[in-house]
């Protein structure tokens, strides 16, 4: 029996308009978590809102809205040191003896710099561009910069260039393993990416056989479990990515429970179904820099040096000596996770307290690549909370080659940030396993909404970039002059690398 | 009524980033004809109003042939101090061949000039034995140190047989003030400013040189802090803020450390749009795209036209919208180019041709018989 002391009363609570109701029961089928129930006695329709996770499935499926869910009101007596998630947090450790779980991008209220740092327009002394009239170009090379011209023996230059990724515009769909995402979710992202001629990205959970076609516009994870890899897997993808960390989980691995491992999802993952499928934490072929550059040669070795590698590491407090070893590495492109990041499932103390943000990790890192002259060396792609298209034109005026937007994908395809994929019962079909909720997800609609987004984003970042007088996406990159700082301190805008506003 | 301005108060180009509008106007002559500084001096002052008289410049080649193997050094001065620290200096690293005060005319409308000495100098072959550098690499690095590294000492010229001549000021009266129609070289190049603040420092003016390459430039670059921040990467350090002086180490570093031709370099920093380098044969395409992803963050964008100045030639060239005005006209072996065609008409009434090149065109001369860069390319 729990002890009463464990009750704690719903956050959320869901609200049925009596009047609006008519009973058509679409809530209850829509609701996966078994919130909604009709009662055969009384003929009516029931809530349990202490199951309800706020994914506003049954507000947007019902036909009258008749439902809405609302904070609650109950509160523990109020207390500035001890909020109520706090306090309720330790009654379920007390109960349980285990660690708390979450999943999403760290939600507390940090600092977040992309919304203290204003973008720069021209006025009178240079024109401001017209994306409508002029050509605005937003085609980015991801991949290491051939040093120096070589010329053939007729003086022409050799124009032959290292594996390197081709964008049509600055941004990619980062890593989400099948497993922790669905079927179709896995569809809509690779539909997508060859659409709009950009990347998505496997995550480590394999690539499915039925997305092999999407192979120009993939990019395969080998991560520290090296779930799915193979020769064939190496080879079907544009580019490798070596996952060495994470934003929302720093310095720990990952962890998808056997009862989502059967099916494709097993055999994908190459493991039996039902077990759990552990990502250690460090890779154990890794416990130092040189062991990096070992991998990063051995998967180029495999794959006859026709892909670019990518390195993926966490921003954590020495993020700018990490990724300068990265970039003496051999690797091509370093991705760059901030703590916003989102997961499919942490350690909710980690997810919120460790690593540091994205904007302070990218600035530091570009600014130490190019102190030591080796930003050359490496693309740098900055991912980890990527919310808008401002986000993308500070990310790059910040330093960034590109970004990846993962969370933003995922609310493209109906995701409302419930922040509970770790249940593995996502109404809307996108952390879910469950084939009746997989199959709620339509991938071709999906298509569509991921490539209105980022079209509708790439149109913002032109019409920003032509008020710069900028038509060209390279000359935005690192041109951090363009960013001003808004309420920040001097060693904030010192690692920035950006003035305040009005300087 | 606005006060008097305290010139010691005032922020120092470097300290600042001031935009500026501007005229240009350049002539050359492929024979190799030298040439009085008088006609392009004559040739500013119809761009007056392109000018606020905070600013004027010229460079010209050719004009040190006694002393054509010698590095000439222009430098201004704050004190004497920082004199006595700038030749030990270049006691210490070159065989100072010649210096003396550069030869001034007073004029009213120029005042609070520094101290401006001239040197022709040569490397100490020892020094660079020790330093196991080039010659115009030393030589860089030298002028870059004295620059960034001795207070109130600026180099503003330092090629073989060329010289630039620069002051706070309007660009006929400075050219007055050096007494230009003294010197004649087979090149000029031209600049009237029109800031939008006040520098009170002459180091701030065009044209901006390093070694034999020199530059004038009309136009506001939005790509400045990328272009700056990947320079940096190679040695040099952006210590004006000014684009002039970012567009002067990029063509310095694309032509002369990365081997790149004049046109190359063109096609870099006002490089193609992907839509004309689709259009292209496979060959092109290649080189075009390889240039553009190689040398990313040397594209300039923003409204420019600039006259590139380098030993044996001159190379006009706009942005890649053509948001600048610029002309350009030819007349047996001489070309001409200027912000205004009224002012290429005052250096040339009847030109042969005359013509707008357009948006991210280069069109280059060079000296005939020197070949490399080749002829002059027009369109």
């Amino acid at each position: 029996m729990p002890s009463p002391i464990d009750y704690i009363y719903p956050e959320y609570e869901v609200v049925r308009n009596e009047g609006l109701c008519i009973g058509c029961r679409v809530c209850e089928r829509q609701c996966a978590n078994g919130v909604h129930r009709f009662d055969e006695k009384s003929g009516k329709l029931t809530i349990d809102s202490s199951l309800c996770v706020d994914c506003q499935r049954c507000v947007a499926y019902c036909p009258t809205h008749a439902l809405k869910v609302v904070k609650s009101d109950n509160t523990f007596k109020e207390n500035a040191n001890w909020p109520g998630s706090l306090v309720g947090e330790i009654y379920r450790q007390a109960s349980s003896g285990g660690m708390l779980l979450s999943s999403m991008g760290n939600p507390r209220d940090y600092p977040s710099y992309f919304d203290r740092m204003l973008i720069n327009a021209s006025q009178v002394t240079n024109p401001s561009i017209d994306p409508l009239r002029e050509p605005m170009e937003t085609r980015v090379f991801l991949g290491s910069k051939p040093s120096g011209i070589r010329r053939g023996p007729d003086g022409q230059i050799l124009t032959e260039r290292p594996p390197r990724l081709t964008l049509s515009t600055p941004i990619l769909f980062s890593g989400m393993s099948y497993g922790s995402i669905s079927y179709n979710a896995h569809a809509a992202l690779a539909k997508a990416a060859q659409t709009l001629g950009i990347y998505y990205n496997t995550g480590e959970g394999g690539l499915h056989e039925d997305f092999y076609p999407y192979g120009e516009n993939t990019i395969v994870q080998v991560a520290s479990g090296r779930f799915g890899v193979h020769i064939g897997y190496l080879m079907a993808g544009a580019a490798i990515e070596i996952k060495m960390g994470q934003g929302a989980k720093p310095g720990i691995g990952g962890h998808l429970p056997g009862a989502k491992v059967f099916g494709d999802v097993s055999k994908t993952r190459m493991i039996p179904a039902g077990t759990d499928a552990i990502s250690p934490a460090p890779h154990h072929d890794i416990y130092s820099i040189e062991d990096l550059r070992q991998l990063v040669f051995s998967l180029k070795e495999a794959t006859g040096y026709t892909k670019p590698v990518i390195v993926k590491i966490a921003a954590v407090h020495n993020v700018a000596a990490i990724a300068s070893g990265v970039a003496r590495s051999g690797a091509d492109i370093l991705a760059l996770d901030g703590f916003r990041g989102g997961t499919g499932a942490a350690p909710t103390r980690i997810r919120d307290n460790v690593g540091i943000p994205l904007e302070l990790a990218l600035a530091a890192v570009d600014t130490r690549l190019r102190e030591e002259g080796i930003r050359g060396n490496v693309s740098i792609i900055a991912g980890g909370s990527i919310r808008s298209s401002a986000d993308v034109v500070k990310a790059l005026a910040l330093g960034a080659d590109a970004v990846y937007i993962g969370t933003a994908a995922l609310l493209a395809l109906g995701c409302h940030l419930c922040r509970s994929c770790q249940a593995g019962k996502c109404n809307w079909g996108i952390a879910t396993q469950r084939p009746e909720l997989v199959s709620r997800l339509d991938p071709e609609e999906g298509t569509k909404r991921l490539v209105n987004l980022v079209t509708a984003w790439t149109r913002e970042i032109k019409e920003m970039m032509g008020g710069m007088g900028i038509n060209s996406i390279e000359a935005l990159i690192g041109n951090r002059l363009m960013l001003r700082g808004i309420g920040l301190s001097e060693t904030e805008l010192k690692i920035l690398g950006i003035r305040h506003a009005g300087e | 009524m606005n006060g008097p301005m305290n010139r010691e108060s005032q922020l120092r180009e470097g300290n600042i980033r001031i935009p500026s509008g501007c005229a240009i106007s350049g002539m050359f002559s492929r024979n190799g004809r030298r040439m009085s500084g008088e006609t392009i001096v004559k040739a500013m002052t119809v761009m007056h109003d392109r000018s606020n008289g905070l600013g004027g410049g010229f460079a010209g080649y050719g004009i040190y042939p006694e002393y054509k193997d010698a590095y000439a050094f222009h430098v201004f001065y704050d004190n004497r101090e920082a004199k006595e620290a700038c030749e030990a200096f270049l006691e210490e690293h070159f065989d100072i061949v010649n210096l003396s005060k550069i030869p001034i005319r007073k004029n009213p409308r120029i005042t609070d000039e520094p101290l401006i000495w001239r040197y022709f100098v040569i490397p100490l072959p020892t020094k660079l034995a020790d330093f196991q550098l080039g010659e115009r690499e030393f030589v860089a690095r030298c002028v870059i140190r004295i620059n960034t590294h001795i207070d109130g000492a600026y180099v503003f010229s330092s090629g073989k047989n060329m010289g630039v001549f620069k002051a706070v000021g309007y660009p006929e009266d400075v050219g007055d003030f050096y007494r230009l129609e003294e010197y004649s070289g087979y090149c000029w190049t031209a600049h009237g400013r029109y800031p939008t603040n006040t520098p009170g420092w002459w180091g701030g003016a065009h044209p901006f040189a390093m070694l034999d390459y020199s530059v004038v430039h009309n136009g506001e670059i939005s790509s400045y802090d990328a272009n700056r921040r990947f320079i940096e990467m190679f040695g040099y350090s952006c210590t004006l803020q000014t684009d002039t002086e970012v567009m002067t180490y990029v063509i310095d570093f694309l032509h002369r450390r990365e081997g790149l031709t004049m046109e190359e370099v063109a096609h870099v920093i006002a490089a193609p749009f992907w839509s004309t380098i689709a259009t292209k044969p496979e060959a092109e395409r290649k080189k075009a795209t390889y240039l553009r992803d190689v040398y990313a963050s040397l594209l300039f964008t923003g409204p420019f036209s600039i006259l590139v100045g380098f030993e044996g030639g001159m190379m006009a060239l706009n942005d890649r919208l053509k948001l600048r005005s610029m002309v350009v006209g030819e007349k047996g072996d001489m070309f001409y180019v200027a912000s205004e065609e009224s002012a290429l008409r005052l250096m040339e009434p009847n030109p042969d041709r005359i013509w707008a090149p357009r948006g991210g065109e280069p069109v280059i001369v060079t000296l005939n018989g020197k070949g490399g860069e080749g002829h002059a390319v027009a369109d």
